[in-house]
């Protein structure tokens, strides 16, 4: 008896199985023959992720056949997926280096080609309380770098609350476009002093310093949040005049610490990938820059 | 329904196998055997589910195995390359993998982040666990154990991203208000974190091996006219020790090998902590967050495989030693 209903039983799984093996051979085979939509794969730089994020809905009023899939990680995140082939276009707040230049060409056999679609006034900012009005690039490196000499406010002849003295540096991981960006041309290409609360994104630095009155950080203009954090004045220099990370003066290229960001591809961009990139860069692209707080480019630089 | 079970209904009485012993004549001489006659179809469709079945059993050993195969060479040409002593990977604090001027890999900072967390988190989940474990086996009737043990169950359910999420957000406003700390994501937040997160495991493990201590006990310490907590305390826990162990120790292995929340709540700073509320990174954490951007085949891509094998082989004794606890209870 029992041998019985173990055997009705195995020849019934075993139906089952063929059914449901069936079901989805057949299941995949309607899923890619019905896929028509074009995508765009757009991954990089944390800076740029809103501003990608809000072009691709945008983008989808304008042309509804193209689907546009933006994700963050970082600029090196990025760069890494284009060398590997994995995405269309690299989001990037700083510049391809040499070696990622030279291993996307020994992958590919292509060249990378280097847009630039915006510029961002690189923001320090601090707590709102904190009565700091301004800083030079001198004591930004002396604060971040490996054997820096400034670790509290009062050395910079600020007088905080009793407790909040210490500087709590708040930095962000290595894989960041704006972490290289500030060790090139603020660092002088000296490594970050080890300790120092690695973020993994432009807001989460915002939000970190929001919530820490001892705090200092660095982000995007585009992060900023007026009423929670402040966007200090940079000179080149003590004694110098510092400047207001604005938008005028980052065209007038007066502000100290201010950055192109770029999108690159494998070669030249062909079909949607190429009006896509042609669109970020028209007027109506433009326009979603200066909504998400950034800098636009200049009339003589857009596309028609 | 396929062919071949529609022609051959499997209730037809050919297919019933009978064999018929054969006896064996003293004289030697055997008697004719009935064979067994049952259809190929469903000897073969046996075989083949025997199969399939062994497959899985031994697929988890195989899919371990190719892991940390996978994982060890692509680690193996930097430790066996002469570029990275093993010490200095181990006993070094300064994690510089991308300067432009000196490259150094240590990981010790961030071995002491993982401990120190993992350390933290079962001073709190631990009384509680087994608290709640406790509770739930013996002092509680049978509606607030059902309700309790639903909560608890969601509290497993919810992603280890939501958790980071608080600790970042949350947690981190309510430690700075609490203890005056400079900043609230920190060894601290990442240990309540993490106790959360291995409470449900520690709970449901540790009411299991309570329960399984035989009721003969219960009814003989009762008879002998113990309160409950003197047969909790003096009976129950001795008796269930290796199993409650294997339920804490499973914890801690949940928190070693947790990533995401730890990555959110920990602060990601290469730091020795010297108190709860300094930030730390985790080895986890490290691997997360740099991965993405290491090049293929650089050597920061294959020291960030070496620390998994460094993880792999920290969780790999944490489990063991759960595994041997757990073997302790059945022997008893």
């Amino acid at each position: 008896m029992t041998k019985k209903c173990l055997m009705s039983w195995s020849t019934r799984l075993g139906a089952v199985t063929c059914l449901s093996a069936g079901l989805l051979l057949t299941g995949c085979g309607g899923k890619s023959g019905g896929n028509k939509q074009a995508a765009i794969q757009v991954k990089g730089s944390d800076t740029m992720v809103n501003l990608a994020g809000d072009w691709a809905m945008e983008y989808k009023k304008v042309n509804p056949a193209v689907e546009i899939e933006v994700s963050g990680g970082g600029s090196g995140v990025g760069i890494a997926a284009l060398i590997k082939g994995t995405i269309d276009i690299a989001d990037a707040s700083r510049n391809m280096k040499p070696a990622e230049i030279e291993q996307a060409k020994k992958a590919s056999g292509k060249e990378p080609k280097e847009f630039i679609v915006a510029y961002d006034a690189l923001g320090i900012y601090v707590h709102k309380d904190n009565p700091i009005n301004e800083i030079s690039t001198e004591q930004i490196a002396e604060i971040y770098k490996e054997g820096g000499t400034i670790t509290k406010w009062s050395d910079l002849g600020i007088k905080m609350p009793a407790g909040s003295d210490e500087i709590i540096r708040v930095s962000r991981q290595s894989s960041s476009g704006t972490y290289e960006f500030l060790r090139e041309h603020v660092l002088k290409n000296k490594d970050f002093k080890l300790g120092s609360r690695d973020m993994n994104g432009s807001k989460e630095v915002v939000e970190l310093v929001a919530g820490t009155i001892g705090a200092i950080g660095y982000s995007g203009m585009g992060y900023n949040e007026p009423g929670k954090v402040k966007m200090l004045k940079v000179s080149m220099k003590k004694g110098e005049p510092a400047i207001e990370p604005s938008v005028a003066n980052t065209l007038n290229k007066s502000y100290p610490i201010a950055r192109s960001l770029q999108v690159y591809t494998l070669g030249e961009p062909t079909g949607e990938v190429a009006k896509y990139i042609n669109w970020t860069m028209t007027d109506a692209g433009q326009k979603i820059v200066e909504q998400s707080g950034y800098v636009p480019l200049a009339p003589e630089l857009r596309k028609k | 329904m396929p062919v071949g079970a529609a022609n051959r209904d499997p209730l037809e009485p050919e297919d019933i196998a009978m064999p018929v012993p054969a006896p064996q004549g003293s004289n030697g001489f055997s008697f004719a055997v009935r064979q067994a006659t049952r259809p190929l179809w469903t000897v073969c469709g046996e075989r083949l589910l025997t199969v399939l079945i062994y497959l899985c059993g031994i697929s988890a050993i195989i899919f371990v195995l190719s892991i940390f195969i996978f994982v060890f060479t692509e680690a193996a040409p930097v430790l066996f390359g002469g570029k990275l002593k093993l010490s200095q990977f181990l006993f070094s604090t300064e994690w510089y993998p991308t300067s432009e001027v000196n490259v150094r890999y240590g990981v010790l900072a961030m071995i002491a982040g993982t401990f120190a967390v993992t350390g933290v988190a079962m001073v709190i989940a631990v009384p509680f666990g087994l608290g709640a474990a406790i509770y739930l086996s013996e002092f509680c009737g049978p509606k607030v154990k059902e309700t309790l043990k639903i909560v608890i169950e969601l509290l497993a359910a919810i992603p280890s991203v939501v958790w980071g999420f608080i600790g970042l957000t949350i947690m981190s406003r309510l430690i700075v208000y609490f203890t005056g700390a400079p900043v609230g994501v920190n060894v601290l937040n990442a240990g309540i974190i993490i106790a959360l997160m291995s409470v449900p495991i520690i709970v449901s493990i540790g009411e299991d091996a309570l329960k399984a201590v035989p009721d003969s006990y219960r009814e003989a310490a009762i008879a002998l006219g113990v309160t409950k907590w003197q047969l909790t305390w003096r009976v129950l826990l001795p008796a269930s020790k290796n199993g409650l162990l294997a339920a804490v120790l499973l914890g801690v292995g949940r928190g070693v090998g947790e990533t995401m929340a730890v990555l959110m709540a920990t602060g990601h700073a290469v730091h020795i902590p010297h108190s709860p509320l300094d930030s730390v990174r985790t080895l986890t954490a490290n691997i997360a967050a740099e991965l993405g951007e290491a090049p293929a085949d650089s050597d920061h891509y294959r020291v960030l495989f070496l620390t998994g094998v460094l993880l792999f082989v920290l969780t790999f004794i944490v489990n063991l030693a759960a595994d041997l606890a757990i073997r302790g209870v059945k022997k008893q």
